[in-house]
């Protein structure tokens, strides 16, 4: 082992060797010695290369890629942008500090979102979102999307009072296709789609029966736009005839909208225009669309300044919303502030999971560091029996130890009945030991102990014992001999153990979930409740991005002090 | 009228029996429950004489329920949803409906009328409480309370408000890890009207005034998140007193004979049944169809009851419900809805819930944490 | 010629080994005192009794009486044990009967002394057995908890509790139904299927991906190995939660989640850092001129591979193999998430029996578990004296 040939290349030219650049050494090729080392090299890197590629590119897929495509999420906010599109745009000349909610255009735009939006039914979710940032309007949404079809009722029972072809399908299918023939434009029904595919993020593509007729559309924009996205959504994700099927009232409301605007109807001959001239006449009787009061009347949320705050404030396609959240924070009146007190949670969450897996870590080094200092100066033979008793455990499944501890430590469990029969405490003063930070720790420091054992075991089976000896003979008492001497040497072990064991107990979720109680759980837990329960998915990776975050500096840690290669398992 | 009628019933029957060719429908389905002795009822009552009707159908169970509309919004995300049918509670029920991810059904034409010919919808009455629901059993959450406890000095809790009555019952309490149902009752034990519960409980002092009161037993509470929970406790010992699902301590207190009694006091109604998921392909939907259709028909809800202690949602399966299929006790006086037990019973308003969840977890899980 | 010999192991005079026996008595009585709660007459029971037994023992009758004299003592205590506590107390007794028969003659006969170097202090014999009994208990504390579920596999109810017939030994009190659920429940039988056709895919997947690129990493011409080293690690670095979830997230997309195929390769990808680094570890000590040789004497890098590297590694990719096996057949959080009924594994269906339906199966299925891991620990602990016997190596 000792033998020099162990060193891989043969013998290069000294770098001392200047003379010889006027007469470069060869190698038996004839090429240049430096190059074919080079060579030589660059293959042996590409082989190490490749022999990794295969592995990494795995990784990467079915692990970097998912984890990376779920903290993306902590700052997507597509759903906000994407259902209220036009109110999105609309809302940004307004400011909160006007004193006021935002003007009639405002309030026109967020008419049509929502009505596409209660028909895609993709409000309630846009509801949901918004009510993480300011609880209350999951319902406003909600009681908004059920009646916001009975906003102009007036006006439309008036059109449809009127004449009852406003009543036909079949002619608002000629009146807005132009009828047979008439010269198309498929610019709307292109925008239509756009917008249906990003509200609901499905596929709006394939034929709709229905192309918007040229001159229709440049005389009543809107109009055509909302009937063009209905006739969309009508095909595709009904699958019924367009021309067979009752426009929505939000098309209605935009015609009355646009011809009570004073719409260019002077040249139009197409298909229906008696129809719209009569219409004209009577909108101009009727009073305007008051979709302010309108939407004051379905939810008075709606005409309280702080809704819109919410709504401008988090308009964007990303957000800090998650992370200040994640934070205890919100964006508030004067911009970025503390939480309320009663919803204060996650920092003081973050503390505990800290100092817990601290505590867990501490009592792991404490237990782990006798036991690895026997099982390295014991007989091999015995040293593997004893170590079976510390595999056992890390082989035992999770979930039955955990349900072990639960036996041990709860009030009428196995501790407190042997304390009661030994008379060592009163049956009546059973000691509290599950569903609080003490559980917690005891079954986590069970758990994680193997953990910091195998690397502690590792690192001492290499301490030469006689080191110890040579101390002890020049005169050291055993204290001295193991704090001067054996100690030193076992700390890479304690490292490697200690970090493995924190970073493993930080992320921890099943065990404080099951004998944690309240005061017992980590941050873990708030995630794996906000994923499955809550749903609140952004705030959940916003969570994660942070523990995430703590560990990996963990890891750099670890790498520089241990180096990752020194870990070795059993 | 009459006319209409009659042609729905007559559609329903060409859907389920003509129309719908049994080579048309998928040959395995998969059922998602709440495992337990819950599933156990279902797969003895619904899927067990459905396989020996179709014997090639292959039925496969998943225990997910607890989180189903999690798991469905995923599935909706990724465009591939692997459930069949789905068994919720009501409250999630008219989540997935409002978020699209459930289908919305007609009672009459997708379920079958009651033997005497009452339509469906009529059957069924108000539990229908969304268009996507079809309910199967009506249960409740009730306390149960150890018989043996000596501090007790040989009192038993009678009323609902005993559970905050820490000096005449002391002992350790077991509660829902969320807001649903302690609300309400801690609200009524602080002197709330009943009918006034939810009006209270929509502004801010009234849920600080909720929490106030669960407060006084929050150190003398463990939380529980699943339904197996509390008789667990209850029957080690743990707690004196725990709310949970009544099938649950039924099985407790009459098929493991453990000291344990219930308290029907200030129950509160809740609803389970089936929903199905948006967009599954036709020959799956066909098959779910043919599905629910049997399984919720009259004789099959009150075959459920034979194996626990759930109410059947149909007005027509209540006279049918027997005994235990193994204990062979009558199951009636065991059942939530039965008369003697319904002498307090606060009804949950689930639309109330559906709007104001999220923003009470926040406020309760906050509560629960510092 | 004047001889010394070095005669550590000696009988040690009365006056220190009754003390002692009396302390230990005493500690003993402690708690049999305790019991019967009266904690001082335990004290002082304990030590007297301890203190006449070793001075009959020691004292007056001969060392060879050794034998009858420990199971004299171990009958007496049974018979103490069963008159304070029945079944149980009979079989505490024996144990304390056992245990301080030995006790005496080891005290007495200065045994302690056997396996220690000769010039300790008495104080340092004393830190050594401290240190000894210290370990003991940090061992108990890892075992108990296994040990303690495995009589309740076989409790007669349905819950996790020691019932007060179980404690008596009344044979009512038990059953093997929880085990007959285990084998003819076809929820289990399908989870254990579902484990064994998912653990050794999903090892087989992270060993052959991960000893290749152990062996490329290995090399020393690497680039960007800290990097490529961080990247491979992760999975175990990771909180679980976060895996799950983003895997979730992206498998739904990629329409893996629900899948056999999603779950092997979730799990494949949570056992690879194990597999990395017990692989790398071995290969520290590999000596590469072996391959050298290999390829000098016209073997091809494949055969090199086969026939001299794989089995030089071989224990660190058997090591890694089986971290990878359990962390699949071990692994919960993650397969829920991204598992769907169909590939139920045997953890699963023990969370769902803890959450939905407490029953003690899972306790049955735990403690066949912990045979099997037994058998296999043993099994793997003889083969390596064996191999080392083999290799001329003498067993440690």
């Amino acid at each position: 082992m000792s033998d020099m040939t162990t060193t891989s290349q043969p013998v290069a030219p000294k770098p001392g060797a200047a003379p010889q650049v006027a007469d470069p050494m060869l190698a038996a090729d004839g090429t240049p010695l430096k190059r074919s080392l080079a060579r030589a090299l660059r293959a042996q890197k590409l082989r190490a290369l490749m022999l990794i590629a295969p592995l990494l590119i795995f990784v990467l897929v079915t692990f970097i890629a998912p984890i990376l495509d779920m903290l993306f999420r902590s700052v997507e906010n597509q759903v906000v942008p994407n259902t209220l599109p036009q109110t999105v745009v609309a809302v940004e000349g307004w400011s909160p500090d006007a004193g006021e909610t935002p003007g009639e255009p405002v309030f026109e735009a967020l008419y049509h979102d929502l009505f596409l939006a209660a028909e895609a039914k993709r409000h309630t979710r846009l509801g949901s979102r918004l009510n993480y940032e300011h609880a209350g309007l999951s319902s406003v949404f909600r009681s908004s999307g059920r009646k916001v079809d009975d906003v102009g009722e007036v006006q439309l029972d008036a059109l449809d009072a009127l004449d009852k072809s406003w009543k036909d399908s079949g002619f608002w299918y000629a009146l807005m296709s132009g009828g047979e023939g008439a010269a198309g434009d498929t610019a709307p029904l292109k925008a239509a789609r756009g917008r249906l595919e990003r509200l609901t993020g499905e596929n709006f593509g394939g034929d709709a029966g229905f192309v918007p007729g040229q001159e229709i559309a440049r005389i009543l924009p809107r109009t055509v736009a909302e009937y063009s996205t209905f006739a969309l959504f009508t095909a595709i994700d009904d699958g019924k005839e367009v021309a067979r099927t009752k426009p929505w009232e939000a098309v209605k409301v935009a015609l009355i909208q646009e011809i009570k605007r004073g719409a260019d109807l002077a040249g139009y001959d197409g298909p229906g225009a008696a129809e719209l001239r009569a219409a004209r006449d009577m909108a101009a009787g009727q009073p305007d669309i008051d979709f302010k009061a309108a939407f004051a009347d379905i939810d008075e949320a709606w005409d309280e300044i702080a809704t819109w705050r919410t709504i401008s404030a988090y308009g964007g396609h990303f957000t800090s919303g998650y992370f200040l959240n994640a934070a205890d924070m919100q964006n508030g009146v004067d911009g970025i502030e503390a939480r309320p007190e009663n919803q204060r949670i996650y920092v003081m969450l973050f503390q505990r999971t800290l100092f817990m897996s601290l505590v867990i870590c501490g009592a792991c080094i404490l237990l782990g560091y006798p036991v690895a200092f026997l099982l390295a100066n014991l007989p091999m033979r015995t040293a593997n029996l004893l170590m079976i008793l510390v595999l056992l455990p890390f082989w035992t499944s999770l979930l039955v130890r955990t349900s072990a501890w639960k036996v041990m430590l709860q009030q009428q469990g196995v501790i407190n009945d042997v304390l009661v029969w030994l008379g060592l405490v009163g049956d009546t003063g059973r000691l509290v030991m599950i569903n609080n930070q003490f559980g917690t720790i005891v079954a986590m420091t069970h758990i994680l102990l193997p953990f910091m054992i195998l690397p502690m075991y590792s690192v001492m089976s290499t301490i030469p014992q006689t080191y110890v000896r040579a101390a002890r003979s020049l005169g050291a008492t055993n204290w001295t001999a193991f704090w001067r001497v054996y100690f030193p040497q076992s700390v890479p072990g304690i490292g490697a153990g200690s970090i493995l064991v924190f970073i493993l107990a930080i992320g921890y979720y099943i065990t404080p979930e099951l004998v944690g109680g309240t005061t017992g759980t980590f941050i873990s837990n708030r995630i794996a409740y906000h994923i499955s329960s809550s749903l609140n998915w952004g705030l959940a990776a916003a969570l994660g991005s942070i523990l995430l975050t703590a560990v990996l500096i963990l890891y750099w840690a670890y790498d520089r002090i241990v180096g990752i290669d020194n870990v070795k398992l059993g | 009228m009459r006319f209409s009628k009659t042609l729905l019933a007559s559609t329903a029957l060409a859907m389920s029996a003509g129309a719908v060719a049994a080579e048309d429908m998928a040959d395995s389905m998969t059922l998602v429950s709440w495992g337990g002795a819950y599933q156990k009822s279902q797969v003895k009552a619904y899927t067990e004489p459905y396989k020996e009707m179709n014997p090639n159908v292959e039925v496969v169970w998943d225990e997910s329920s607890a989180e189903a509309v999690a798991k469905l919004r995923a599935m909706e995300e990724a465009g591939n949803v692997t459930w069949d049918l789905v068994d919720v509670v009501i409250a999630d029920a008219m989540r997935l409906c409002d978020e699209g991810l459930a289908m919305e059904i007609d009672a009459d034409e997708v379920l079958a009328p009651a033997p005497d010919g009452t339509p469906a919808s009529e059957d069924f009455g108000d539990l229908l409480m969304s268009d996507c629901f079809i309910p199967q059993i009506v249960y409740s959450i009730v306390h149960g309370y150890r018989t043996d406890v000596e501090a007790w000095n040989g009192k038993t809790p009678t009323s609902v408000c005993d559970v905050f009555d820490l000096e005449t019952f002391p002992g350790k309490r077991s509660m829902y890890k969320a807001p649903l149902y302690n609300m309400e009752w801690s609200l009524l034990c602080d002197g709330v009207a009943k009918e006034d519960i939810y009006d209270v409980l929509s502004t801010d002092e009234g849920v600080s005034r909720a929490l106030a009161k669960l407060d006084t037993i929050k150190d003398q509470t463990v939380w529980w998140s699943a339904g197996a929970e509390t008789p667990q406790l209850l029957a080690d010992g743990e707690v004196v007193i725990g709310s949970t699902y009544n099938g649950r301590l039924f099985s407790v207190i009459a098929e493991q004979n453990q000291p344990v009694a219930m308290l029907w006091d200030g129950q509160i109604f809740d609803l389970d049944g089936w929903i199905i998921p948006e967009g599954l392909p036709e020959d799956r939907l066909a098959r779910v169809l043919d599905f629910v259709r049997f399984a919720t028909d009259t004789q099959r809800l009150a075959d459920q009851a034979k194996y626990i202690s759930y109410g059947p949602a149909r007005a027509s399966s209540a006279p049918l419900v027997g005994k235990h299929i193994e204990l062979g006790i009558e199951m009636a006086p065991h059942m939530p809805t039965d008369p003697a037990n319904t002498q307090n019973v606060i009804l949950m308003d689930f639309p109330w819930w559906a709007d104001h969840r999220d923003d009470l977890d926040a406020k309760f899980q906050s509560w629960l944490a510092n | 010629m004047a001889t010394y010999t070095l005669r550590y192991v000696e009988k040690k005079p009365l006056s220190f080994s009754l003390p002692v026996l009396a302390a230990a008595g005493g500690f003993a009585g402690l708690f049999v005192g305790a019991a019967q709660s009266t904690m001082l007459n335990g004290i002082a029971g304990g030590a007297v009794l301890l203190a006449v037994l070793g001075f009959l023992a020691l004292g007056v009758l001969d060392e060879r009486r050794e034998k009858p004299v420990r199971w004299g003592v171990m009958a007496l205590m049974a018979a103490g044990g069963w008159i304070m506590g029945g079944l149980a107390g009979l079989i505490v007794g024996i144990a304390f009967g056992w245990f301080f028969g030995w006790f005496v003659y080891w005290i007495g006969e200065g045994r302690y002394r056997a396996h220690l170097l000769p010039y300790l202090t008495p104080g340092q014999v004393l830190g050594h057995y401290a240190f000894r009994v210290t370990c003991g208990l940090i061992f108990f504390f890892l075992i108990t908890p296994i040990v303690v579920v495995m009589p309740l596999s076989f409790n007669a109810e349905n819950f996790f509790t020691f019932t007060p017939r179980m404690l008596a030994l009344d044979p009512e009190g038990f059953s093997l139904k929880h085990y007959r659920d285990f084998f003819t429940n076809p929820d289990w039988q399908q989870a254990l299927w579902n484990s064994v056709a998912i653990a050794p895919v999903a090892t087989f997947l992270s060993v052959s991906f991960g000893t290749l690129a152990a062996i490329g990493l290995s090399s020393e011409h690497v680039p960007f190995r800290r990097a490529i080293m961080a990247v491979l690690i992760s999975p175990m670095i990771v909180p679980l939660i976060i895996s799950a979830a983003g895997m979730y997230f992206f498998y739904s997309r990629l329409g893996l989640q629900g899948t056999y195929w999603g779950v092997v390769l979730a799990h494949a990808a949570l056992g690879i850092p194990f597999v990395i680094i017990t692989v790398t570890a071995t290969l520290v000590g590999f000596d590469r001129s072996l391959t050298r040789a290999a390829a000098n004497l016209g073997a091809n890098p494949v055969t090199t591979f086969f026939r001299v590297q794989m089995p030089l590694i071989l224990p660190g990719v058997i090591s890694g193999g089986l971290f990878a096996f359990i962390t699949s057949f071990d692994e919960v959080v993650v397969v829920l998430f991204v598992g769907s009924a169909g590939q139920k594994t045997l953890p699963w269906q023990m969370f769902i029996g803890l959450r939905e339906q407490i029953s003690p199966t899972i306790l049955a299925v735990a403690t066949i578990l912990v045979a099997i891991s037994i058998v296999l620990l043993t099994t793997v602990e003889m083969l390596r004296r064996r191999s080392e016997r083999l290799r001329g190596l003498s067993p440690g």
